[in-house]
């Protein structure tokens, strides 16, 4: 087992920025935009680090796919505790179009190539919210799958992950190598302390080709629209239940 | 080989100087996010709690020690972060924005405490004095001020007389941060009155200690959560290696730690000054949603550029200290500008705020007592014109 670690980070833009519809309804503002890292793969990342602290894995190799600034993304990663760092570089109208399918191609590449024990994942990006590269990653390697993981345990080369079902919690054990995508609750990420962010100075991030890996970037989905969400309306008062009951069979809610 | 990556890198640092003022190199982006993040939800959301109840918050220093900001420039073999003096106010500024207390209790074991043992300690005394100071469990103090002088440093009147091998101080020290909660300090005594301000030397006292005491909490208009207090020495007995640096060199150090010190104060006091923009900025937008009048935006730009030019001065400062070059002047330039920026912009805020701005609801009274000390300590805002007018004459004399 080559104890090797690969966690995905997305460049995202920040939770708390509040987003804008582009006038022509082709996507959202980007520009002069705040971006983090998705927080879904900050989780992914401590929860990696945490594993080398325990001496269950040798390396946490960090890979984000976009454009020059993924490479901030991967900083940050290093900074949390990543050894070194991929960065898969897609510009232009391929990273319009960038979407779950290909990054999935792409980490599977990668994974085969660094000959990766384990891949986490966020569970989700709060971008486009697809939560499918996991799966698609899993499926694409033919590896088991432990997603909306809360908790994750090595016991030999077996991997327990508790997941966050609909149900309440469910307990699967999986063979490695195999793909986990971290839920909200699996950890709370550190912050970076200051020697690592200075560490992370000197670490190595590797520039790679999607073309190198043998990936098509062609995308099977267009985007045709983004519209706002429909702006809140005022709220009625009603004088009695009867009166609310009528209210909602006028309007076809009941 | 060594010598020539030592010069490629100076020559690097300095063409990166000229650019930092105008965008922070990448670590330092990391850095003042990382900080930014902390402060946004650790220090924040309960800095109105500390401020109330007047609570050191020790939970937080921990949490910034493990982080490595309670000795940022302290070298890695000691057990600080081995950073530069820009991400040290990079990481001041932010902190500082949301709880200007903890940013105070930050910056003095930084700057006053930690300071002048690593540039005037023996490697012994930094094992002892620094180490255990870097992880956020303990904090230091520095005593300078007395109650019959602050701003005249060298009219000091705590004695430090010899006895055997020990020296035995006497007299008391007021307005000194952090000394409730802290676990050592730096304290200035003459050891030769007659020599006047070439008499005072520096001393290394642990706390507690017997013959030290602790005066009552002052109950300050602002940083509410750091105490301040008079330090009382009675016969106070510490051995002959506690003196730090040579014999008479006191003055000296008090001066060139506060040289430095005052960068991170001015830090302190961008914080401040931010925080109070961003508050009555957002206010603005929320309240004003068909246009704010002019006279609100025209507040705002000035706030703005109060605190932009503060900052790089602070920057321009601490840029200078890292290329080991001259910055007193500068340092007070950033001290004064901050300060009075800091006063001006909480000021500005709450009156933007109207009404608002007048009640605990809202940071703006906090940020406006917060900020009114700033152009006091570490040098009062006459000082620094002193400072700046005697180096800028120097400069016209050559």
């Amino acid at each position: 087992m080559s104890g090797r670690v690969l966690v995905g980070v997305k460049r995202v833009i920040d939770y708390a920025v509040k987003i804008r519809v582009k006038p022509d309804n082709s996507g959202v503002v980007t520009d002069g935009v705040k971006h983090s890292m998705n927080p879904f793969c900050e989780i992914a990342v401590e929860e990696a680090v945490k594993l080398k602290e325990k001496k269950l894995i040798k390396e946490v190799v960090a890979v984000s796919c976009g454009p020059q600034q993924a490479q901030e993304t991967i900083r940050t990663a290093l900074a949390m505790g990543a050894d070194r760092g991929i960065h898969v570089q897609v510009t232009g109208k391929d990273y319009e179009t960038l979407g779950p399918l290909q990054v999935s191609k792409i980490l599977a590449a990668l994974a085969k190539k660094e000959d990766a024990q384990l891949i986490i994942l966020g569970k989700q990006a709060i971008d486009d919210d697809c939560n499918q590269t996991g799966q698609m990653t899993a499926a694409l390697l033919d590896w088991p799958q432990g997603t909306f993981a809360s908790e994750v345990s090595m016991e030999g080369d077996k991997l327990k992950v508790v997941r966050e079902i609909d149900g309440g919690l469910e307990m699967i054990k999986i063979n490695t190598p195999a793909v986990v995508s971290a839920d909200l609750r699996l950890n709370t990420p550190r912050y970076a302390t200051l020697p690592n962010i200075m560490k992370a100075k000197k670490k190595k991030i590797a520039n790679v080709n999607p073309a190198d890996l043998g990936v098509d970037l062609t995308s099977r989905v267009e985007i045709l629209r983004v519209d706002e969400p429909p702006q809140r309306q005022a709220g009625v008062k009603v004088e009695t239940v009867d009166d609310l009951v009528g209210k909602l069979k006028d309007t076809g809610r009941i | 080989k060594d010598y020539m990556f030592k010069t490629l890198g100076l020559c690097l640092h300095s063409c990166r100087s000229l650019s930092a003022l105008a965008e922070l190199p990448e670590m330092h982006q990391i850095l003042r996010q990382t900080c930014r993040d902390y402060a946004d939800k650790e220090l924040a959301p309960i800095a109105a709690k500390l401020d109330k109840e007047h609570s050191y918050p020790a939970k937080q220093i921990q949490e910034l020690g493990a982080m490595g900001v309670m000795a940022m420039e302290v070298p890695e073999e000691f057990g600080g972060a081995g950073m530069d003096y820009l991400a040290y106010s990079v990481a001041m500024e932010e902190i500082s924005r949301g709880c200007a207390s903890t940013g105070v209790i930050v910056s003095v074991n930084n700057s006053l405490y930690i300071g002048p043992i690593l540039k005037f300690g023996t490697e012994e005394q930094k094992k002892q004095w620094i180490t255990p100071f870097t992880t956020g469990e303990k904090v230091g103090c520095f005593a300078l001020s007395e109650p019959g002088n602050g701003s005249d440093a060298g009219a000091a009147s705590t004695v430090a007389s010899q006895d055997g091998d020990e020296w035995v101080l006497n007299g008391t020290k007021a307005w000194i941060t952090n000394c409730w909660d802290a676990s050592a300090t730096v304290v200035f005594a003459t050891t030769d009155k007659k020599l006047k301000h070439k008499g005072i030397s520096a001393f290394l006292v642990p706390m507690p200690h017997p013959g030290l005491s602790l005066g009552k909490k002052e109950d300050k208009l602002g940083i509410r959560a750091s105490s301040t207090a008079n330090i009382i020495l009675e016969d106070c007995r510490i051995p002959l290696g506690n003196m730090l640096g040579p014999r008479g060199a006191g003055f000296k150090i008090a001066m060139q730690t506060l040289d430095s010190g005052r960068i991170g104060i001015a830090s302190q006091a961008l914080g401040i000054a931010q925080a109070s923009l961003d508050c009555a900025a957002d206010y603005a937008q929320k309240r004003n949603a068909f246009g704010a009048p002019h006279c609100q935006t025209f507040k705002l730009a000035d706030m703005a550029v109060a605190i932009e030019s503060a900052r790089l001065l602070t920057w321009k400062a601490s840029l200078l200290r890292d290329s080991k070059k001259p910055f007193t002047k500068e340092a007070a330039m950033a001290k004064l500008a901050a300060s009075e920026a800091a006063t001006y912009c909480a000021h500005q805020a709450i009156q933007i705020l109207g009404g608002m701005g007048f009640v605990t609801d809202m940071p703006a009274e906090r940020h406006y007592r917060d900020a009114r000390i700033t152009e006091i300590y570490e040098g009062t805002s006459e000082i620094q014109r002193l400072v700046i007018a005697g180096q800028l004459l120097k400069e016209y004399q050559q």
